[in-house]
């Protein structure tokens, strides 16, 4: 049984095929085509996860998508009908997208699929999952729990924006669900917005620049009231109201009517780009807390609805790691699993999965599952050293080849010792949002130079951005208040009290950048100002050579961890083949490069003509 | 044609056929606008469809 999931049309394009059950490939689109979040139809992607899987299209037996399309167009109908003759200006802007496009959407994902070759619709089963069960069989089928509360949250899918769900074996039952308008997705995308980053990616950022609020001001508690007073109403079930008179998202090209929001909260929209005040943080810390609280209690609800111990989580909210930290902390679930890919590329997965398990009733077993069944999320491309090596002599490129992993892992950590910013390029990429060490830029967590570094002469973006550590798996409890496994970096926990070396003062500084220069402990470059970091556990089960690298830096200096962000550049997407690799460290200040078993340093390269011919749009 | 057909099969499945004359005078309203337009989905700060 072979069935092919896509997720298209939005925003996070991306494919992924399941053949019997198991996970073969899974891939974004952005990552071919080198368009940060790429909607386009993901022929790229398709072709991928088909020659991975070793089979032809015409071998599928279903072709899942991610969402119901009329039942979006529906949402959208009724939306500009109940709040006529508002919305207009939104209606005229939406409609050519959707005549041209959408509303024939059957015959364009076809056509779109004649380019990749003969497929026989009467043969292979076309099946539209919701967007939410596509999340929640994201979370749930891989785990490895025989039956949990699922939970999914996000901006919106066609009408829901939260989903309870409880998994049982091969089934998912929706128990109660939160519809468009009200969103706790879009309410966090709309500060996002206030603060002046990009919705949909920016969000990372204001979750960043949270830890800089001053959680003892009157300020914050100030914020906090008027976001539940103006803004939410909150019910003791979780379920909750968006005060529709502040937002403009539902029919307007905005988020929120900004003027409004300038009164209600006493300060102006921020400018992208412009200089982030004291003020922007408290804002960013008093929603944060408000989202916290919601997902609590939803989560509260999950429980109270299967009565289960333990909760899956997907959806784009589910890749805020601070709450995740936060519920995890809780104790409501004694067990919780995260899906990687919790945004909508991953809606591709649980789509496969949905089209498997629910459509065509597989048994579906979880007696050998150890954490998962994501193959620690490492479903993308790879490249052999045939491949790196024939890229590199085509670049002209300056490199050393070592025929001993070990060699190369003792040079690699001793040059991370040495204050060196490296480019890891390893294996297969990874599938989500996240590098985990294999497309990953590394560098030394005790370095106090290295977040600044890495942020503003390598990524280009804002250096007050934080980086998580990958660490050891049997070593994380020794320096961080958890204990287990947490191989996607979703969960955001606390250095262990002895590894703080000052306490951070909140008052008395003025500038992100003091607050920033302030920070004392023993691993700068990973911990936020507020002591904790997003962590990466990383086990020799499912990263062998990456958890090798890091032991060899362990035995070097004693420190079990790595600093950990992708590898790429503000505003492009990770990189996928060797020469996006080189090209990223040709064009940034990134010190050594190592793809396979190949290493080369920046002193000795050719002279680099920059092919920045493709400007990446910032975030 | 299809589209229609799955339309009528939509509004069937979801007991919603109040929505008929809605789809029918928005879609050409919205006809009349892809006409005169190009896509324009970029106005949006976010595209919520």
């Amino acid at each position: 049984m072979k069935v092919l999931g896509i997720s298209a049309l939005y925003h996070d394009s991306a494919a992924s095929i399941v053949v019997n059950g198991e996970i073969i490939a899974a891939a974004q689109e952005e990552r071919f085509t080198r368009v940060k979040q790429d909607a386009s139809f993901p022929v790229n992607a398709i072709q991928f996860c088909l020659a991975e899987a070793g089979i032809q299209l015409s071998e599928l037996d279903a072709v899942v998508f991610y969402d119901k399309p009329l039942l979006k167009f529906e949402r959208l109908l009724e939306t500009y009908f109940f709040y006529a003759p508002k919305g207009i200006l939104s209606f005229v802007k939406s409609m050519p997208v959707w005549i041209n496009e959408k509303m024939f959407f059957k015959k364009l994902l076809k056509q779109s699929f004649k380019k990749i070759g003969e497929l026989d619709w009467n043969k292979t089963k076309l099946l539209f999952p919701e967007h939410h069960l596509s999340h929640a069989a994201s979370a749930f089928f891989p785990s490895r729990f025989d039956e949990s509360a699922i939970l999914t949250i996000d901006g919106v899918g066609e009408w829901a924006t939260v989903s309870i769900s409880k998994g049982s074996g091969n089934e998912i039952k929706v128990l109660k669900e939160i519809n468009f308008p009200n969103s706790l997705g879009l309410l966090y995308s709309s500060f996002t917005y206030f603060l002046g980053f990009k919705v949909n990616s920016g969000e990372y950022k204001l979750m960043g620049m949270a830890p800089y609020g001053n959680l003892n001001s009157k300020e914050v508690d100030n914020f906090i009231s008027i976001i539940k007073r103006e803004l939410i109403t909150l019910f003791p079930d979780g379920s909750f109201r968006l005060n529709q008179r502040y937002f403009n998202y539902a029919t307007g090209l905005r988020m929120v009517k900004d003027k409004k929001w300038q009164k209600l909260f006493g300060i102006e929209k921020r400018r992208a780009e412009s200089i982030i005040s004291q003020q922007h943080c408290n804002l960013a810390i008093a929603i944060q807390k408000v989202t916290e609280e919601v997902v609590l209690l939803l989560a509260k609800e999950a429980k109270r609805l299967t009565g289960l111990d333990s909760i899956c989580l997907a959806g784009g909210v589910a890749l805020n790691c601070v709450s995740n930290g936060v519920l995890q902390r809780s104790g409501i679930f004694s067990e919780m699993y995260i899906q990687p890919a919790s945004g909508d590329a991953g809606g591709a997965l649980g789509a496969a999965l949905a089209g498997y398990y629910i459509y065509f009733k597989k048994d579906r077993s979880v007696a050998t599952v150890k954490y998962d069944l994501m193959k620690g999320s490492f479903l993308g491309p790879s490249f052999s050293n045939k491949e790196v090596r024939d890229e590199l002599i085509k670049r002209k490129a300056v490199f050393a080849e070592y025929e001993d992993v070990e060699s190369l892992l003792r040079e690699t950590a001793k040059l991370i010792d040495k204050g060196n910013v490296i480019g890891w390029f390893q294996g297969k990429m990874e599938f989500g949002p996240r590098a985990l060490g294999n497309r990953s830029i590394i560098g030394d967590p005790r370095n106090m130079e290295m977040q600044r570094k890495i942020n503003l002469k390598i990524k280009y973006r804002e250096g007050f951005r934080p980086f998580a550590p990958s660490v050891l798996e049997e070593d994380v409890s020794n320096f961080f208040d958890y204990k287990g496994s947490s191989p996607y970096m979703l969960e955001v926990h606390s250095l262990k009290s002895e590894h703080k070396v000052a306490s951070n003062l909140i008052s008395g500084f003025t500038t992100l950048k003091e607050r920033l220069d302030s920070k004392e402990c023993t691993f700068p470059a990973t911990t936020h100002v507020d002591d904790s970091a997003r962590i990466q556990t990383v086990s020799k089960d499912t990263n062998q050579r990456y958890w090798r690298l890091i032991n060899a830096f362990k035995s070097l200096t004693g420190c079990p961890m790595v600093v950990n962000t992708s590898f790429n550049v503000r505003g492009e997407p990770m990189v996928s083949k060797p020469f996006d690799a080189y090209r990223c460290f040709m064009e940034t200040e990134m010190d050594v490069l190592v793809i396979g078993d190949f290493l080369m340093h920046k002193d000795g390269q050719p002279e680099w003509k920059s092919l920045n011919s493709k400007k990446f749009k910032l975030d | 044609m299809s589209t229609v057909k799955d339309f009528w099969m939509f509004m069937k499945e979801r007991k919603k056929f109040w929505l008929a004359p809605v789809i029918i005078v928005f879609l050409l309203l919205g006809f009349a606008i892809a006409f005169a337009s190009t896509s324009s989905a970029g106005a949006f700060v976010y595209t919520l469809f």
